[in-house]
């Protein structure tokens, strides 16, 4: 009956309350219906009381408008936009520690320069870099970096912005079917400091 | 004002208006037992296992539409809570839950009876919270009150551990709260309430489908009007009976895997579905390609996730189901000035007449026997001899659906079963906190001899405290549901369902206090619910029914609802049972 569309990775945004346990019931959310989850970062806005969480989900039209409904549905939960339908800059980082031999040196130091990543660390057999970007980019140092080796890698996992300045996240809401209520003082507030956008 | 945490709990309870806690003291809670001790006005009724705190709660709450309570200790009483908790979320009733917790510096050292009980009841609430700082006491207590009964209702649960209770606090308790996340839509959009009230007048075959959101938004009244207003018939999911009356000529009465044949026609043939509290739960719609596949179809829910969640719905309204209502009744007031057009009413009569047909086609029957008590007319004598009037409670199984079949309801707030989670055992304890909530009222608990073994040790709670219930097990000696699935489904491979070694239930209610009447004979029956009625105290009666009795109409799971199995099925038949389940 609920037409399936092809199912696409989606980025969304969630303002939630900056509270003990607000981790565990975005994630135990995400485990208790079955959605599957990418990636998942989360830390402080310019306000201490809120954090921000950029989540990488998969799924088709119809399982997004459920994952999106019931964010929402968590009481911690202020905010929930699916960047993905805007124009957004997403960024994620990496620390790499790939072998450096004598003969590879000059190569790996070439590529994180084409890169713009950085040497953070240095040992007779190693480069630690730094590298920043999308996930096309970061995928492909990633693979120009394989051959020589590498020891260890982390990843940050995606966070995301939308570019311009206002009103969007009013628009996911709309998309909801919630009709707000006249906004309430404290929603002014958050404002002011800058949490919105 | 400075006080103990455990004086700020009583005194926050009683400041919510609050008169009766379900509850079963233990080490982490003592600091409250000890200041109820000397507490006045609130009455504490001791149960005998923590998840009957929990379910009397829920029977508080659901027949008097206040929030009820159960303050249980840490570690096993919050596990065995558990499942009232869940089912208090499946069924949206609300109500607030209060733990003990070992001291905050002994958490998270697998202390003596510590469990992690906000990790615990994190997915089975609508919301908790640990109080790690006696300062945030009040107002947490106060939000928990707020989040129960507010938006969509649900259970909510409060960890307190035992040092925040014996330490002395500041004692404020807000008049107010505001929770900037949290902000429930009330009024429905009114562009989407002019839609439906066009839809709805110009459908030819509508049908009103509510549930449980009527029965908690109280807008009984509003259905019955917009039915009567616009000549559409109703029917009622389990969890809405009594939200129209079963007798009113527009109710289909129940529908879904054991609803009446007409309900599920009508269903399945109707061009316009109006859902009103209800959630599409699967046994339900059934296999949901099949539900009502030509029926626009509008939903009516506080909360947004219930929308398109199984079924796609074409006009969505968010809101409160009184308010949106009110507001819908309005809009089709202003669309028929000009009056209802003739085609339109020419159209509904035919409905009426399909309808009227099916009726008389298939209703509701069961074959009578001299010999041996039938369940379905136990029922009829409980709703006869009640006159529609008592406040019904039952177990989970056949009697519950046989109950929901032939229970003739009057009002709403007056039947309180598990729908959701089905959880057996439900009967007795939610029985009590209904009467507790009702002294003067005759509450009834339906209940299977299954089921009610699950939860029989109340009987000595509601001895105690003077709670008369009147328990009717409809006792065929198996886990019927089981016996019946396993007859029709899993061809009549019987496999760990006989229950008949007992016990003799007339004898237990005796060792508890309670008194106990058995009837083996149809003729007995009406004699021996009499003497249920009207002795006081409450009673046990052990209705001795036929074995083998099955509920019929059954949808198998997974099945269509319009190809629904009308009495017990030949060979062929539950071969077709057979393959069109699904797996659950």
């Amino acid at each position: 009956m609920l037409n399936n569309s092809e199912p696409q990775k989606h980025t969304i945004a969630v303002l939630v309350e900056n509270r003990f346990g607000v981790l565990s019931r975005v994630a135990g959310l995400f485990s208790a219906r079955g959605y599957n989850i990418e990636s998942l970062s989360v830390g402080e806005t310019l306000d201490p009381t809120v954090s921000r969480m950029t989540l990488v989900v998969r799924g088709d039209a119809f399982v997004i408008e459920q994952v999106i409904k019931q964010l929402h549905k968590l009481i911690d939960v202020i905010k929930v936009t699916d960047l993905t339908e805007e124009n957004h800059v997403e960024r994620e980082m990496i620390l790499v520690k790939v072998n450096a031999e004598p003969t590879s040196r000059a190569e790996i130091l070439r590529i994180a320069d084409i890169f713009r990543a950085k040497v953070v660390d240095v040992t007779p057999a190693t480069y630690t870099l730094e590298a920043t970007g999308d996930e096309s980019k970061v995928t492909a140092i990633v693979e120009l970096l394989r051959p020589f080796g590498i020891q260890e890698l982390v990843r940050t996992g995606k966070v995301a912005i939308a570019r311009g300045a206002k009103a969007r996240l009013r628009r996911a809401e709309e998309k909801l079917g919630k009709v707000r209520e006249p906004v309430p003082e404290s929603r002014d507030a958050a404002r002011d400091i800058g949490f919105e956008d | 004002m400075k006080l103990t945490g455990a004086r700020i709990f009583l005194e926050c309870l009683k400041r919510e208006g609050v008169d009766v806690l379900f509850g079963l003291p233990g080490g982490a809670v003592l600091p409250i037992y000890d200041a109820l001790y000397d507490f006045a006005g609130l009455r504490h009724i001791l149960v005998r296992q923590e998840a009957a705190a929990g379910h009397a709660a829920e029977g508080y709450a659901r027949t008097t539409g206040k929030v009820g309570v159960c303050l249980v200790t840490s570690g096993p009483a919050a596990t065995n809570l558990v499942t009232a908790l869940q089912d208090a979320y499946m069924d949206s009733i609300p109500i607030v839950a209060f733990t003990g917790q070992v001291p905050t510096h002994m958490i998270g050292n697998d202390a003596f009876q510590e469990a992690d009980n906000v990790g615990i009841t994190r997915p089975c609430t609508k919301h908790n919270f640990l109080v790690k700082d006696g300062k945030d006491l009040g107002s947490t207590i106060k939000e928990a009150f707020y989040l129960a009964a507010t938006g969509r209702p649900g259970p909510v649960h409060v960890d307190l551990p035992k040092d925040v209770l014996v330490k002395e606090w500041p004692f404020e308790y807000p008049d107010k709260i505001h929770l900037r996340s949290y902000n429930p839509t009330y009024d429905g959009h009114p562009g989407q309430i002019k839609k439906a009230a066009r839809a709805i007048l110009k459908a030819k075959r509508p049908v009103l489908y509510v549930g449980g959101g009527i029965i908690s938004s109280d807008a009984s009244e509003e259905v019955r009007r917009l039915a009567e207003m616009t000549q559409t018939p109703v029917t009622t999911t389990l969890m809405g009976l009594g939200a129209f009356p079963s007798d009113h000529p527009l109710s289909l009465e129940m529908l879904g895997m054991h609803g009446t044949y007409y309900a599920n026609m009508a269903v399945h043939d109707s061009d316009c579905l109006i859902a009103v509290g209800a959630r599409f739960d699967d046994r339900v719609t059934g296999k949901v390609e099949m539900f009502a596949p030509n029926a626009e179809i509008i939903h009516i829910d506080i909360d947004p996730s219930s929308i398109s969640k199984n079924i796609q719905v074409h006009i969505p309204i968010v809101g409160d189901c009184r308010r949106v209502l009110a507001r819908l009744i309005k809009e089709v007031e202003a669309e028929t000035q000009q009056g209802v057009p003739s085609l339109a009413r020419e159209a509904r009569k035919q409905w009426h007449d399909q309808i009227a047909r099916w009726k008389a086609e298939f209703p509701l029957r069961y074959d009578w026997d001299d010999e041996v008590i039938k369940p379905q007319y136990v029922i009829q004598e409980i709703s006869n001899l009640t006159r529609g009037e008592a406040l019904i409670v039952t177990g989970v199984g056949q009697h519950q659906m046989w109950a929901a079949q032939y229970y003739r309801f009057k009002h709403p707030r007056a039947w309180c079963t598990s729908g959701g989670l089905g959880t057996m055992g439900y009967g007795l304890p939610t029985a009590m906190g209904v009467q507790a909530a009702h002294p003067d009222k005759l509450v009834v608990n339906i209940d299977g001899d299954g089921s009610f073994q699950m939860n029989s040790q109340e009987l000595a709670t509601v001895y105690e405290s003077r709670l008369p219930v009147k328990t009717v097990i409809i006792n065929n000696g198996c886990h019927g549901m089981v016996r019946q699935w396993q007859e029709i489904i899993y061809k009549e491979r019987y496999c760990s369902i006989d229950l008949s070694s007992g016990p003799d239930f007339v004898k237990l209610a005796e060792a508890y206090g309670c008194v106990g009447i058995r009837a083996t004979k149809p003729s007995e029956v009406v004699p021996a619910l009499e003497k249920a009625f009207s002795t006081p105290g409450p009673i046990v009666v052990d209705m001795v029914v036929d074995r083998e009795e099955n509920v019929f109409p059954m949808v198998p799971a997974g099945g269509a609802n319009k190809d629904m199995i009308l009495e017990r099925p030949g060979k062929e038949a539950k071969a077709k049972a057979a393959k069109s389940q699904t797996g659950f």
